[in-house]
């Protein structure tokens, strides 16, 4: 599979599968949908942070009546949100512990009706001493969760950690710290739901894993899994923030659904989705790192915590996996990392694309060019002399199996970037220019993908291809598309296994009735994990007509489909099955969180050079190189797509998207005052690949879906500091920010007068 | 959506004479909306308080710019396409042209209107301290008759204005004197385009004989109402421009502003920020003379 | 208005993607609300209803205008271009094939109001610069592409001849 073969259709800018409806607006997205005799729904929900509800007061102006109202009480299974722990309710009851926590359901046939009757419920409460940040959580002045405010703490350790401070040449400390980031997908959270007594609910929304939803509503519900019908509609991008939010936003609509005995549409606006719906977790990193004289990673110290919101929701996953990128690309040859996720009074926080690791790996690649200016190396130098080499370990104990050189993917990355020939410019021109700095930096990271460790046994995948009467073949998988390609590359990789054409292959629309688990569309593993699947159900289906002897060898596509259109004549349709097995070679520790933990890693080298303006602190990134190895390109458009994408996003992250916090409710809940950058504020990001091929991979895909998340933020703080002379370590770095820090560096020098003179 | 549409009434006369009878005879009860850019994301939001609306939208008494002799007259229902188009405007008048260009993106500018701008009066309109230093007056018109005042005394105070319920700004006035000026403006944003401005800057100099003869400074986002820095031209009117008078024109800018804190920026950040602009305009004013 | 201060609905004809139209609808409904919901025209999308995203994008009297900002009774005997107009016939018009070829759709809810937006810029630049793309989609905003494959469409669709 990964051989030298020529591919037909793998490895070829097909046209992306619903491409036509997309350009032409045809696309069906949840809100374009409409059933007969629907209503419309709202949600009444909490002012404030934490407390008891003592009173709910329906104002008069409204006639009640005609709204179907639904609480707590109405639930007729258990009250949560299932998903890992099930500590989050549906419906408050009679205790909030977040703004925005949802405490009544309104549904009404007139839409425009709604905002009016939410504002016309007041609630008075009890409040209760809130917290909000990290620290708050952990002095543990209030515990609001559990015993002592903690979702979940995990440990790495790997060598003698305790006795390498004592020869180190350097100890170099530092805290990091990312802030919360809105994915803010175009397309607002929306269902549709609708319910029968015989046939159960039947919701149809804005989702990435149909099955987390059809989980949460059977125990919602207490329904048995043939009554419960979850189907994605067209999604108008997700970026993580529609894996485990849906399951809420389905459960309210289902609730009005049973108790209207009618049809019930829930669509946020803008701000409630801000305001209301998952982020990315805040996080706080210290590092202590113990580095020889030459430049060597001796071991380190790492402090990993995340915020977790109310409730615990992903974190333990989102932990999980930052801890695990948290040493990155590079030899630890003892490490003791302590990872935990917390509890604060804010809506909990996300699965957002990285999922932890680009808050780890901001921290660490900030820290490398720490330990480069400590060491009094360059921050290429500092790299390359701790890189992986195939044979050793990460910081789990994963023993580097690839043929990957990370110093060739370095020296590549700064040929594209011309990194040499900038950095002399830039350092030169610095010293004249008085109206602007310029700077360059670096990021070297890795992505895993698929489930961490034992993970994807635990999913146990099923993925089916079925042969249809018209001779063509069709995929059957739960994997969603939202942008990032599903759709075509799942087809490509049928196709390709059959030696049909792109257009034999088509794909049918995840609908728990009709396809199987294929496991979550996160982590990036759809390409690789889901797609292998793929391939071997694929498989099945030709060894079926081969064994009818329909089928002769070699065939042409023409003569797939005519054998194809027999068999389906005689026997009907059928389906060709695959299920995930855990390679022998990736074995876990769960306890011990040793060993290997993904199938495969994708390696990446970016350069980011930038421009701070002097009269207004303001960062322009003029020039972006993302280079990363990738197994095999599938589809290079789609690829470079998803690349250039994610690091858009990553700029976003690193300098605009700064998340306003007043008593635990976001502020700026408008794309006005929540600033992503516009097409005006991103240079032409260049994207480049490089492939050694993944057996465990589709024809040698490794997933790139977050990979691209992970490596802008520090590369870009890392040309800022470049630029200036000045350490950044919090993002999102604002001009007000760097305004504020160039002028405590000024206070600093005069006020200490050193023989040396300034940095 | 948080407004429900049966709620308010708009109706939209054919002339001008109309609106201004209609405006006169149920005085505070109609509120003119043209291109709808502000008041239609109140609407949404369920924030608008007035329920009729009167549209003044692309009425052609409105719509046109008369250029004269000594001053051109651009109707206050002008877009901001209208502006960036026009060739006087955009040839005479490149601050106000500027602040048109990155007033929103395309789709606003093209429904944005310069009168919109002034009455709904957010300190932070881009093209208000454009107006200032061009000395604009404006024509005001209702049904009792014209009445022609300062520009710069129209702002009353936060969101505020002189302008009357039953009145409506009938064109902007901007006399054609200041083609020889050095124009310089900047907008700050927390990004390129489609940002309100954390501070905005409009300036307007001339040098003769190594000495500032005339130089105009106004700014908006630093005050409750974009602001004339009277002090900062006093200070550097009549001097040479070096590196010490920079400092201190920075410095008078920097004090004789009044930002606040707010969801988008900070005092400090913006007293720097308007001082190093009037730096930066010196600093090009001189390398030109 | 009635005593109850209900609004009645008013008629409003105009011309949506080359067909005359009537409606009644409440004369401050969004033209986005009547387009969607009354004409069931859904290509016309709705993802911030602020005037920043710019996925509610037509082309008002040949004029690029976001839809969730006009009053319907401002769109009174007005020309309408939704999404759905551009393909007459079932063919994809140039930017349509450019965006398809190029990778300028991803989740494809900004593709509508982006294409058109597109569509307005090459109108008044049939060569546009870079620069001038990016000016000109400033108001369009993507969270998937990072607009790079979008730029490329567009100079694709520029190059080949493509202003309608």
């Amino acid at each position: 599979m990964t051989g030298d073969s020529t591919f037909g259709v793998v490895g070829t800018s097909v046209p992306r599968l619903e491409g036509r409806d997309k350009v032409t607006g045809r696309a069906q997205y949840v809100d374009d949908m409409t059933l007969p005799g629907m209503l419309y729904g709202a949600t009444v929900r909490s002012r404030i942070p934490r407390g008891k509800i003592k009173r709910i007061t329906f104002g008069q102006d409204i006639n009640w009546d005609e709204f179907v109202i639904v609480s707590a009480k109405d639930i007729p299974g258990t009250n949560c949100i299932a998903l890992i722990e099930n500590d989050q309710p549906c419906l408050a009851d009679g205790v909030v512990n977040h703004p925005e926590e949802p405490i009544l359901l309104l549904a009404h046939p007139d839409r425009h009706l709604l905002p009016k009757a939410v504002e016309a419920i007041s609630i008075e409460y009890d409040s209760l001493p809130p917290i909000f940040t990290i620290s708050e959580s952990e002095s543990l002045q209030e515990i609001i969760w559990g015993t002592n405010n903690i979702f979940k703490t995990y440990l790495i350790e790997k060598g003698d950690i305790d006795s390498v401070w004592a020869n180190a040449a350097h100890i170099v400390e530092a805290e990091y710290t990312t802030g919360a980031q809105e994915q803010l997908y175009i397309e607002n959270n929306g269902m549709i739901a609708s319910f029968d007594p015989q046939q159960g609910i039947t919701v149809w929304g804005s989702l990435q894993c149909p099955y987390y939803v059809h989980k949460a509503l059977m125990k919602l519900c207490g329904l048995p899994a043939e009554r419960v019908r979850v189907v994605q509609m067209e999604t108008g991008g997700a970026f993580g923030g529609k894996e485990e939010y849906p399951s809420m936003i389905a459960a309210h609509a289902a609730l009005l659904a049973i108790k209207s005995g009618k049809p019930v549409k829930i669509i946020y606006d803008r701000m409630e989705d801000m305001a209301a719906t998952t982020k990315r977790h805040p996080s706080r990193t210290r590092h202590r790192t113990a580095v020889s004289a030459d430049g060597k990673i001796l071991g380190g110290e790492i402090e990993f915590t995340i915020d977790g919101g109310a409730y615990e929701t992903l974190s333990p996953v989102v932990l999980s996996r930052g801890a695990i990128h948290a040493g990155g690309p590079y030899y630890w040859p003892s490490v003791r990392l302590r990872a935990k996720a917390v509890a604060t009074n804010a809506p909990p926080h996300g699965a957002f694309r990285g999922f932890g690791a680009p808050q780890s790996l901001f921290a660490l690649e900030r820290h490398m060019d720490r330990i480069a200016q400590t060491v009094g190396l360059l921050p290429v130098e500092i790299r390359r002399r701790n890189f992986l080499q195939p044979g050793q370990t990460t910081t789990t104990g994963q023993a580097v199996k690839e043929p990957i050189d990370l110093g060739k993917l370095l020296d590549h990355a700064l040929e594209l970037s011309d990194y040499a020939a900038k950095k002399e410019k830039f350092a030169r021109e610095n010293q004249r220019g008085r109206t602007s700095k310029k700077g360059i930096g670096l990021a070297s990271f890795l992505h895993g993908a698929g489930f961490t460790g034992a993970g994807e046994r635990y999913l146990g995948s099923v993925v089916g291809v079925e042969a249809c009467d018209d001779g063509s073949v069709r995929v059957l998988v739960s994997s969603t598309e939202f942008g990032q390609g599903t759709n075509t590359v799942l087809c490509q990789i049928a196709a390709e296994a059959l030696g049909l054409r792109y257009e034999d292959v088509g794909i049918a629309q995840p609908d728990t009735h009709e396809v199987p688990n294929s496991g979550p569309t996160v982590a990036s593993r759809t390409v690789m994990v889901v797609g292998k699947l793929v391939h071997s159900a694929a498989l099945g289906i030709q060894q079926t007509l081969r064994a009818s002897g329909l089928l002769a060898d070699p065939y042409s596509p023409e003569e797939f489909r005519a054998a194809c259109r027999a068999y389906v004549a005689k026997h009907g349709k059928f389906r060709s099955l695959a299920r995930y097995e855990q390679p022998e070679d990736i074995v876990w520790d769960e306890d011990k969180y040793r060993g290997s933990a993904y199938a495969a890693f994708a390696w990446a080298v970016y350069v980011a050079s930038v421009s701070v303006d002097l009269t207004t602190y303001s960062v322009s990134v003029d020039d972006f190189v993302a280079l990363q190895e990738i197994g095999k390109v599938l589809h290079p458009v789609l690829a470079k797509g998803q690349i250039i994408g994610g690091v858009a996003q990553a700029i976003g992250f690193a300098l605009y998207e700064k998340v306003v916090w007043e008593n635990g409710r976001m502020q700026n809940g408008q794309m006005t005052n929540y600033i992503m950058p516009t097409s005006a504020d991103l240079p032409p990001i260049r994207a480049y690949f490089e492939e050694i091929g993944n057996h465990h991979g589709a024809y040698g895909a490794k997933g790139i879906g977050e990979l691209p998340m992970d490596g802008p933020a520090p590369a870009i703080v890392n040309a800022v500091s470049d630029a200036l002379g000045v350490s950044f370590d919090s993002i999102p770095l604002l001009p007000e920010d760097i305004f504020d820090a160039l002028e405590r560096n000024k206070a600093e020098a005069a006020a200490t007068p050193s023989p040396r003179g300034c940095t | 959506m948080r407004a429900h549409p049966a709620d308010y009434e708009l109706v939209a006369p054919a002339t001008l004479q109309a609106v201004l009878s209609l405006l006169a005879q149920e005085p505070g009860q109609w509120l003119p909306i043209a291109g709808g850019t502000d008041l239609m994301v109140q609407y949404a939001a369920g924030k608008l308080a007035t329920r009729k609306l009167v549209s003044i939208w692309n009425l052609p008494e409105l719509r046109r710019i008369e250029v004269f002799p000594d001053e051109v007259q651009i109707g206050a229902g002008c877009t901001f396409t209208d502006l960036r188009k026009n060739e006087i405007v955009a040839g005479e008048f490149s601050l106000l042209a500027g602040a048109a260009s990155w007033t929103g993106g395309i789709a606003n500018q093209n429904r944005g209107t310069l009168g919109g701008n002034i009455v709904n009066a957010s300190p932070a309109a881009d093209s208000l301290p454009a107006l200032l230093v061009y000395d604009s007056e404006l024509i005001l018109v209702s049904a009792r008759g014209e009445r022609r005042v300062p520009y710069a005394n129209v702002h009353l105070g936060y969101r505020k204005t002189q302008i009357q319920s039953d009145e409506l700004i009938r064109s902007v006035c901007l006399p054609r004197r200041f083609s020889r000026y050095y124009a310089h403006t900047r907008k700050v944003g927390a990004r390129k385009a489609q940002a309100i401005a954390k501070v905005c800057f409009a300036a307007l100099g001339s040098v003769e004989n190594a000495e500032v003869a005339d130089v105009r400074l106004a700014m908006g986002s630093v005050a409750p109402v974009p602001l004339r820095l009277t002090e900062t031209e006093r200070v550097i009117m009549g001097k040479r421009i070096d590196p010490d008078l920079m400092q201190l024109a920075a410095k008078t800018a920097a004090n004789e502003i009044r930002p606040i804190d707010d969801i988008r920026s900070t005092v400090r950040y913006r007293a720097r920020v308007a001082g190093n602009l009037v730096a930066e305009f010196l600093h090009r004013l001189r390398s030109l003379s | 208005m009635n005593k109850n201060g209900r609004a009645s609905k008013c008629e409003i004809t105009f011309t949506i993607n080359q067909k005359s139209v009537t409606v009644r609808a409440y004369s401050m409904a969004r033209l986005l609300d009547v387009l969607r919901h009354d004409l069931g025209l859904t290509g016309t999308k709705e993802g911030c209803g602020e005037g920043e995203c710019g996925s509610c994008s037509v082309l008002l009297d040949g004029v690029l205008v976001n839809s969730c900002l006009i009053p319907v009774l401002q769109a009174q005997g007005a020309t309408i271009v939704t999404i759905e107009g551009l393909s007459a016939d079932g063919r994809l018009c140039a930017l349509q094939q450019a965006f398809l070829h190029c990778g300028g759709a991803q989740c494809g809810i900004c593709t509508p109001g982006m294409i058109l937006a597109a569509c307005h810029l090459l109108d008044k630049k049939p060569q546009p610069t870079l620069e001038e793309i990016a000016e000109g989609l400033s108001g369009n905003l993507c969270r998937c592409t990072g607009y790079t494959q979008i730029f490329e469409a567009v100079k694709e669709a520029a190059r080949s001849g493509a202003s309608k």
